[in-house]
């Protein structure tokens, strides 16, 4: 014991040597996500012609994206160590509450689209408060919530404009201003892309900061590793807690405006069924069930892997049914992976 | 491990006012009471020592003293002025630390993000307001490696520390962080001999820079090596409040095992026990003291 205090004494002064790179990327929670995504890409990429032309990488980074900005924020919830099964729906009450407030009431469009914010905001408050007032877990606090914005979104969307879809959004004045925000495209090597992949990729960046280098950042990892000790060191448990169920709403928000301006519609039903999708591509990112562990770039590989799936069937021609298939299999392998990686990067150092 | 200018601070503390005192202090959850009329005070350089038997009330008092919970009677006095902790960081902020044994750090976390965790150092402004990671891995690295623990990587998940340098971890983190008191829940229990003697020092050392430090533990053994003052709890009341004059080693272990009441124990099976001598010895003992 007295050997190794003085050999520490001696090189206290000595500043901590970096570990190997390999160990330091093999520690990373997305690491299982970029191989997958490098092996799925590769896999269309030499099945299909039209997979890795400019046109085809276009119409899978949408797809990802709308998947992608939803599994970010659910990945943020997750590391907090909560769920949210609301965050589908949302993205249809959102989107319903622009259309209806603004063909059916003539209210005007970007006071629509905040009041829509306001009410995502309000939602995610509701769900944070009543999950951490009472202790339940959020996995049924939010089922309650799904289930309650499921039905209101058809019962009131029925009950106000006669039919469950919302139409002729287009003709609203202003339509084209918020198109500009959430709809337009934009021009690379001569292809259109969607604004929803700038929108996607800004978020990612934004999450990754936040979540790596701010102290919001590290009381998230805190809350969803371990609240009580959390709590006991100072960290401000409930308001994280309840900060990140309000981020996923809003996020929710978001995808419900990309996908509203874009269409100029929206079904009643819009984003049932979604909300376990989101959180697979949050665990196929690296994130765990428990919580305390994963990352934002995890997410977004994971939405990215979902979104050129989708579309890599649809460009080889397969039947469609393969992709939930495929969904199962990568959530079951992703799973196996990042346990057996995080045990590695736990022992080898 | 003592010295004599630290004995003689410690011999001066019993005029000053006391960092912390409790004053019948009790804790009662609905109809139950958990803790009643616990008296006693932590000077700064000093260790008291809390004993009990599971269910004692030993966490309840220092849920008391961390700011977990709020007391329910009696007085809680910090520098002589009354005060109540409606949370863990207002304690914090008055200079009082605690170090649970198992809710130390968070197993996932590297071992910087754990040292700093609520009380971490930023730089920047506005939307670029980050935390300072470098000086947080520097710092963290050396004022572990002050305490003999030598990291090869800051960045490996605490949980893979064993369970003596996780609480000596947080033991620096509290004393770095400027802590004028130290709470030590059981830090020992679920330690080897020498992983037990690492976390000892530390009380040792902690106490020797002047902090007020008080040890929950059920091991009368650990508490004699480090303790000036022992307060014995029992069933949620105080069964004993004594300076390390008034008691011996041996009479603590006694009272801790259960004194009268392990002695009566003995008689019960003292057929069992003639040959072995066990109830005999226990009553001489009882008769001497």
């Amino acid at each position: 014991m007295m050997m190794s205090t003085q050999t520490a004494a001696v090189e206290a002064d000595v500043q901590p040597t970096p570990g190997r790179l390999l160990t330091r990327m093999l520690r990373r929670p997305e690491v299982g996500a970029a191989i997958a995504a490098v092996a799925v890409f590769t896999f269309f990429a030499t099945i299909t012609e039209s997979f890795a032309t400019a046109g085809g990488v276009a119409t899978w980074l949408d797809s990802s994206a709308l998947f992608g900005i939803m599994a970010v924020a659910v990945a943020l919830l997750m590391i907090g160590g909560e769920f949210d099964l609301s965050a589908g729906t949302m993205v249809g009450s959102t989107g319903l509450i622009v259309g209806i407030l603004a063909t059916h009431y003539g209210v005007n469009i970007w006071l629509a689209v905040v009041l829509a914010l306001v009410f995502a905001a309000v939602v995610g408050m509701a769900n944070g408060l009543l999950v951490m007032r009472t202790g339940l877990p959020s996995f049924i606090v939010t089922l309650g919530t799904f289930f309650v914005l499921q039905g209101l979104n058809l019962a009131l969307t029925k009950a106000i404009i006669g039919q469950v879809a919302v139409q002729g959004l287009a003709n609203v004045p202003g339509f084209f201003d918020v198109k500009w925000l959430f709809g337009s495209t934009f021009s690379l090597f001569g292809t259109p892309f969607q604004v929803s992949i700038a929108w996607w990729l800004g978020l990612t960046a934004v999450a990754t900061w936040v979540l790596l280098r701010t102290r919001a950042g590290n009381w998230i990892f805190a809350v969803g590793g371990a609240a009580v000790s959390a709590r006991h060191v100072g960290v401000p448990v409930v308001r994280t807690k309840i900060a990140l169920f309000v981020v996923t709403a809003c996020a929710g928000w978001l995808a419900g405006m990309l996908q509203l301006f874009r269409t100029s519609t929206v079904q009643a039903s819009t984003g049932v069924g979604q909300e376990f999708i989101y959180i697979i591509c949050a665990v196929v990112g690296g994130c765990l069930l428990t919580g305390g562990y994963g990352s934002a770039i995890g997410a977004a590989l994971g939405g990215l892997i979902y979104g050129m799936t989708y579309q890599g069937i649809v460009f080889a021609q397969w039947d469609n049914n393969w992709l939930k298939a495929f969904l199962g299999v990568m959530l079951l392998a992703a799973v196996l992976v990042n346990t057996y990686v995080r045990k590695r990067a736990e022992v080898s150092r | 491990m003592t010295t004599a200018a630290a004995s003689e601070q410690r011999g001066r503390s019993k005029e000053r006012t006391p960092l912390l005192e409790t004053r019948s202090i009790g804790k009662t959850y609905g109809s139950i009471v958990a803790l009643r009329d616990v008296s006693t005070s932590v000077h700064a350089g000093e260790v008291t020592c809390v004993l009990g038997d599971n269910g004692a009330g030993k966490s309840t008092f220092i849920k008391i003293l961390s700011g977990a919970h709020e007391h329910t009677s009696g007085e809680l006095l910090v520098d002589g002025k009354p005060r109540r902790f409606a949370s863990p960081r207002e304690a914090l902020d008055a200079g009082i630390a605690t170090v649970y044994q198992d809710l130390a750090v968070v197993p996932l976390m590297p071992v910087w993000r754990n040292f700093f965790l609520g009380s971490e150092p930023s730089k920047g402004f506005g939307p670029f307001r980050r935390i300072d990671v470098k000086f947080m891995r520097q710092t963290t690295y050396s004022e572990l490696a002050k305490m003999g623990i030598r990291l090869r990587d800051v960045d490996q998940p605490i949980g893979t520390l064993s369970g003596g340098e996780r609480q000596s971890v947080a033991i620096a983190r509290a004393v770095y962080f400027g802590a004028r008191m130290l709470i030590l829940d059981e830090p020992t229990a679920a330690l080897g001999v020498k992983q037990s003697g690492v976390v000892l020092r530390y009380v040792a050392a902690a106490r020797d820079a002047g902090l007020g430090v008080v040890l929950i533990t059920h091991n009368p053994h650990h508490a004699y090596l480090v303790g000036d003052r022992f307060v014995l709890l029992k069933r949620g009341v105080m069964a004993g409040n004594y300076a390390r004059d008034d008691i011996t080693l041996a009479e603590l272990t006694r009272e801790m095992a259960g004194g009268a009441e392990l002695e009566a124990l003995g008689h019960e099976l003292g057929e069992r026990f003639t040959e072995s001598g066990v109830a005999d010895e226990l009553a001489a003992e009882r008769r001497r003291t």
